[in-house]
């Protein structure tokens, strides 16, 4: 096990920049997220950690070694695939044991770790299937026993389950997490979903354009997103659009919303829709703000549900569990309430 | 038309086309079991140009040299050309897209002129006519059958099983050997059957390389039949294309060359 640091790290394709000037450490043992959308070079990220790329600019060290010079089969990583990338013409347990056998291990110690690697992702009796044989969800944890069978200093995830349904998907994410925890590897993945890099890490780093604009516990960088991009994709955000006036923020129609209480200085606000509450009458008491808007939509989505209001042209959106939701008729007149504490101050307006 | 005019029209245009392909093949094997030497009918069965064949030195010699040429051929033209579809495979460089390019103009060149630019060019750099000549002008007759047939295969290979062995440790050798080549085995294998068909098949380019009196097989059958016909080249040829055939099969069979069963 080991951590993972790079360093100014600098990669171009051509004339495009994937990544800019990136510096972040990966802590031992961790379970870190990459999150970003397409393009945003999470995924040329983690193949430079990989080995696969070689920066232009910068360093990669693994347990506190540089190995920017190292090419990927000499430095010691386990690597899961968006396809899962079995091969083709092995079966289960020669898919799993091909890494101990270019270690040559020997036949008994590759049998007996093979094993238990099978055993670890509860494919015990699987070991003399082909791959075209598995379901999605069996392939998937023969490529991460593949990946782990070898004890590598860190496993890199790419975008391990977006090939699965999501029931599936859910089960794999608690599978992953459980096996992670069991074996204490240092883990970087690159996802896109949100809520998976939420749900699975203890840490994650926003990129978009080849930069980091944020890293931090998912719970921190969700509730105090230090940019406009980083509050709106990470989660769901209402902006608010106006300007503050001391401990006020004086909407573009002149209302006048309190702000949190904070030190620093911050230059865009929003709020979260699980944040708002909407209703019939207006709510009173210190420290809730109150908009007026008309109500436009209702969407029911089983447990929960989702509102959207609209207000001198901007649109709100509200989430809450769907029993919790009043039952308020289309286009009549509504209000959006809001605990001032939980208003999301951005220091950056990006 | 009717479905039944489209079928039955289906069949009658597949039979043709089996009959045109096999049945100058068919005539010949029978003939080879004709006792005549004129092709005289009615057909009296008899073996005699096969025995007789067993004692004509010059074509037996001339069918070894062939078969061993085309061996040197097709382990040739396989290797170098499975090679270098990998590679193109593999890797982008500068130059790559032209190389492509060229490598299928030599098919469409005629033989004849292919041949005639050959003996000009051997005996420019002194290596003359003779058996490495031959080789040497099979061998870059084969190689672009041999690419085009590895390439298409490797064009249903994901790169991403190649990354996976690297990143297991296997270095560039054991990646290839270990899940690169198994995945293309049936297009190396068709590949190497069209290169020793390419220079088994070989006359023209044969003809101008190969000196006298140490022709391949189709160069000797040529000159016979200028002589004049003899039913021994039957019998000579039965047993090539039964031969072939086999191997053929065989290998249908295992590389699934021509489509899934």
């Amino acid at each position: 096990m080991a951590h993972v640091d790079v360093t100014n790290l600098t990669k171009t394709f051509g004339t495009f920049t994937a990544l800019d000037d990136v510096t972040m450490d990966f802590p031992d043992g961790g379970f870190f997220a990459l999150l970003g959308p397409s393009g945003s070079g999470k995924t040329t990220l983690l193949r430079t950690i990989a080995g696969f790329l070689f920066p232009d600019r910068g360093a990669v060290c693994i347990g506190g070694q540089p190995v920017s010079a190292v090419p990927v089969e000499k430095r010691d990583v386990g690597m899961m695939f968006q396809n899962y990338a079995l091969f083709p013409n092995m079966t289960v347990a020669d898919n799993i044991g091909f890494g101990l056998r270019v270690r040559r291990v020997g036949a008994a110690e590759e049998r007996r770790r093979v094993g238990a690697a099978l055993e670890l992702v509860q494919l015990g009796d699987l070991g003399n299937r082909r791959p075209h044989q598995l379901s999605g969800g069996q392939r998937q944890r023969v490529a991460l026993a593949r990946a782990i069978v070898t004890n590598p200093r860190v496993l890199l995830l790419d975008e391990p389950l977006s090939a699965l349904d999501k029931a599936l998907r859910i089960d794999m994410q608690i599978e992953l997490k459980r096996i992670q925890r069991e074996i204490g590897i240092t883990t970087i993945f690159v996802t896109h979903d949100q809520e998976e890099a939420m749900t699975l890490s203890d840490r994650i780093g926003i990129l978009r354009a080849g930069r980091v604009v944020q890293s931090g516990p998912p719970r921190d960088v969700y509730n105090a997103p230090q940019d406009l991009f980083t509050a709106g994709f990470l989660g769901d955000a209402n902006l608010l659009e106006g300007h503050a006036d001391g401990t006020h923020l004086v909407l573009t129609d002149g209302t006048r919303i309190e702000l949190p209480v904070r030190p620093g200085v911050f230059e865009a606000f929003a709020v979260r829709p699980e944040s708002l509450t909407l209703s019939a009458d207006r709510p009173r008491g210190a420290g809730i703000n109150a908009i007026p808007a008309v109500l436009r939509q209702r969407i029911f989505a089983g447990a929960m549900a989702t509102c959207i209001a609209e207000r001198a042209g901007q649109s709100f959106k509200v989430v809450a569990r769907d029993r919790d939701m009043p039952d308020l008729p289309e286009n009549g007149e509504v209000w959006l309430s809001w605990d001032r504490d939980s208003t999301l101050t951005i220091p950056h307006a990006s | 038309m009717s479905a039944l005019a489209y079928r039955t029209l289906g069949l009658i245009w597949l039979g043709a086309v089996l009959f045109f392909l096999y049945a100058p093949i068919l005539v010949m094997a029978a003939m080879s079991f004709n006792a005549s030497e004129f092709y005289q009918l009615p057909f009296r069965f008899s073996t005699q140009w096969y025995a007789r064949l067993a004692d004509n030195q010059e074509i037996l010699d001339a069918a070894a040299r062939s078969v061993l040429i085309a061996l040197c051929v097709t382990a040739i033209a396989t290797t170098l050309g499975s090679m270098a579809s990998i590679a193109m495979f593999r890797h982008e460089f500068r130059g790559k897209r032209l190389l492509q390019v060229l490598l299928f103009p030599p098919i469409a060149i005629p033989w004849l002129i292919t041949g005639t630019a050959m003996l000009i060019f051997f005996f420019g750099v002194g290596l003359g006519r003779g058996t490495p000549a031959v080789i040497i002008g099979h061998v870059a007759l084969a190689i672009p059958y041999v690419i085009v047939v590895v390439t298409a295969r490797l064009a249903t290979f994901d790169p991403t099983l190649e990354e996976a062995a690297r990143a297991l440790g296997a270095d560039a050798w054991t990646v290839t050997r270990r899940v690169t080549l198994p995945w293309i085995a049936p297009g190396i294998v068709a590949g190497a059957l069209f290169a020793f068909a390419v220079s088994f098949d070989q006359f023209v380019v044969s003809y101008f390389l190969s000196e006298p009196g140490d022709s391949t097989l189709p160069v000797l059958i040529y000159t016979a039949i200028r002589k004049g016909f003899t039913p021994e080249i039957n019998a000579i040829s039965t047993i090539i294309i039964t031969l072939s055939m086999t191997v053929m099969l065989i290998a249908a069979r295992y590389s699934k060359f021509g489509g899934d069963r």
